[in-house]
């Protein structure tokens, strides 16, 4: 039974992860570019949901409603003011400067609420479920992550397939050129992917302060690194990518938590990415590149 | 009457002056080839005109508008399709994603399924092929379903980039056909070739393109008799 528990935190830890990693993946399939800062918009997520709920004792759900909105705009001004400038620049300068960003966001952040640890209420009201005569507790965040994890998956999915925007995505992320002759403002569906990343973000955000309820202004560091490894670890710039490699690594970690060291669990998992890297470079569902000829 | 006029046209790549201030103007209806030998600045020119590149100096006036200065993701819904090089399809996308795209600025559902009924019939083979993934198509499908994806925009003006690129003899004809169907709807077409004695064959006027500058133009059925372009492009 406890295999079992193990493995159902194990998918609702991947599931966080996979929400954050969607967000590195499209902004990567689209924009071809690493937004370092990602993992920073969860922490301010997070700050926003403890401002408003702890703070200002405000309902949970006009917490999340508000860490969403500010999120989204976050997300579109950071692309806006650092990003877009550096469209068509190297690389290498993007990277360092989403990497700036991270930075600012962090600091930023210990400014206004310093670097004490805060409590965060969890914003997840539903009770736990009892299974196989109390032998298996599932608590009610995980089944609520999990589930969430899924709706949006599926939401995404139906979203890129079925709406005018999300085949625009589509074009935009494999030839930009073609995609500005179709009369899709290249620019503007950047931006689109910026907005609903940051909203992802958000929710990961509520998530992850919910299960692990200590927030401070390095809390979103570590999980954006990990959901970054999930992306790569999926097939960085593939949907469903993310998804499967977010559990995977959820699973993986909480699992070498479990039964071999919790303090080896992460250096586990960064060692499952290089072993997956070395045997298939593009990831799991990861796209072959296609040279041009 | 003009429904393209370029003026004193400049581009430059970094410091490279790859056009030389180049005047022509695409009359309603018409066909008009741009030739020239590869690096002349024929792909360059098309660019500039749809807005991908920006240009230095000069003008370009579409339907009385000067556009120079226009996006160029805005320059689809003022009637101007661009079938670039290399045709770029989205590989990844099917047949019917692809048309889809080509119709993105337009948003009467009753319309577009005409329009792509219209296309269909022009190109039995994309309806063949309309749910499998355009990277898989041959050289030939795939120049179709650009052309195909750019009157998907319901264009007056197609902008026509070495159609016949890489493509048999048989798909070559056949694309220059279509081509001529298409200006028989009555859209006008600028095109770009490198195959010099087929857009001839096809064009009403034309511009020869020589580093950056027209060197000659006039008449097609003139310049295909003229001892230079002969000489230099009909490998005569």
């Amino acid at each position: 039974m406890s295999f079992l528990s193990y493995l159902i935190n194990g998918i609702s830890l991947g599931s966080i992860y996979a929400i954050i990693a969607l967000g590195y993946t499209m902004v990567y399939g689209i924009a071809r570019m690493l937004n370092f800062a990602h993992g920073d918009i969860i922490m301010v997520g997070g700050f926003v949901i403890f401002t408003v709920v702890s703070t200002l004792s405000l309902p949970p759900a006009l917490g999340i409603l508000a860490a969403v909105v500010l999120c989204t705009i976050l997300g579109v001004v950071i692309e806006r003011v650092a990003y877009k400038p550096l469209r068509g620049a190297s690389s290498l300068a993007v990277l360092i400067t989403a990497i700036g960003v991270s930075y600012l966001l962090q600091n930023v952040a210990l400014l206004i609420f310093g670097s004490n640890a805060r409590q965060f209420t969890s914003v997840v009201n539903v009770p736990g479920l009892k299974l196989a005569d109390g032998a298996l507790t599932i608590s009610g965040v995980t089944m609520v992550t999990i589930v969430t994890c899924i709706v949006i998956m599926a939401a995404l999915t139906q979203f890129i397939n079925r709406t005018k925007v999300g085949q625009a995505m589509l074009a935009v992320s494999e030839d930009k050129g073609a995609a500005t002759l179709m009369g899709i403002d290249v620019n503007r569906t950047i931006a689109i992917t910026f907005a609903i990343g940051s909203a992802l973000a958000a929710v990961a955000g509520a998530l992850l302060c919910s299960t692990y309820p200590s927030l401070t202004p390095y809390t979103g560091s570590m999980p954006g690194i990990k959901a970054f490894v999930a992306a790569v670890f999926g097939g960085i710039g593939s949907i469903p990518g993310a998804f499967i490699g977010g559990v995977l690594l959820g699973v993986i970690e909480n699992l070498s938590k479990a039964y071999i060291s919790s303090q080896l669990s992460d250096a586990i998992v960064f060692s499952v990415l290089i072993v997956v890297l070395l045997v298939r470079p593009t990831g799991i569902l990861g796209k072959k590149i296609m040279e041009k000829v | 009457m003009a429904i393209l006029e370029v003026k004193d046209l400049e581009v430059y790549y970094g410091v490279i002056q790859a056009i030389k201030g180049i005047s022509f103007e695409v009359n309603q209806g018409e066909i008009i080839a741009l030739i020239g030998a590869n690096g002349a600045g024929k792909t360059t020119t098309l660019q500039t005109i749809t807005g991908l590149i920006p240009s230095k100096a000069g003008k370009i006036v579409y339907e009385g508008q000067d556009i120079t200065k226009i996006p160029g993701h805005k320059l689809v819904s003022m009637g101007i399709a661009h079938v670039p090089e290399g045709r770029r399809v989205f590989a990844t996308l099917s047949v019917l994603q692809n048309l889809k795209l080509g119709a993105y600025t337009r948003n009467d559902k009753n319309e577009l399924e005409e329009t792509l009924q219209m296309i269909y019939r022009r190109f039995p083979r994309l309806e063949e092929r309309k749910n499998q993934m355009a990277g898989t198509l041959s050289g030939g499908e795939q120049q179709m379903l650009a052309m195909g994806r750019a009157l998907m925009s319901h264009p007056r003006l197609i902008v026509l980039d070495e159609p016949s690129m890489g493509l048999s003899p048989i798909y070559v004809n056949e694309i220059f056909d279509i081509i001529q169907k298409i200006n028989e709807d009555g859209v006008t077409v600028l095109l770009v070739e490198q195959n010099a004695k087929k857009a001839l064959s096809i064009a009403d006027r034309a511009y020869v393109l020589e580093t950056g500058s027209i060197a000659l133009s006039g008449e097609a059925s003139v310049l295909m008799n003229d001892d230079a372009v002969k000489k230099a492009y009909l490998s005569e």
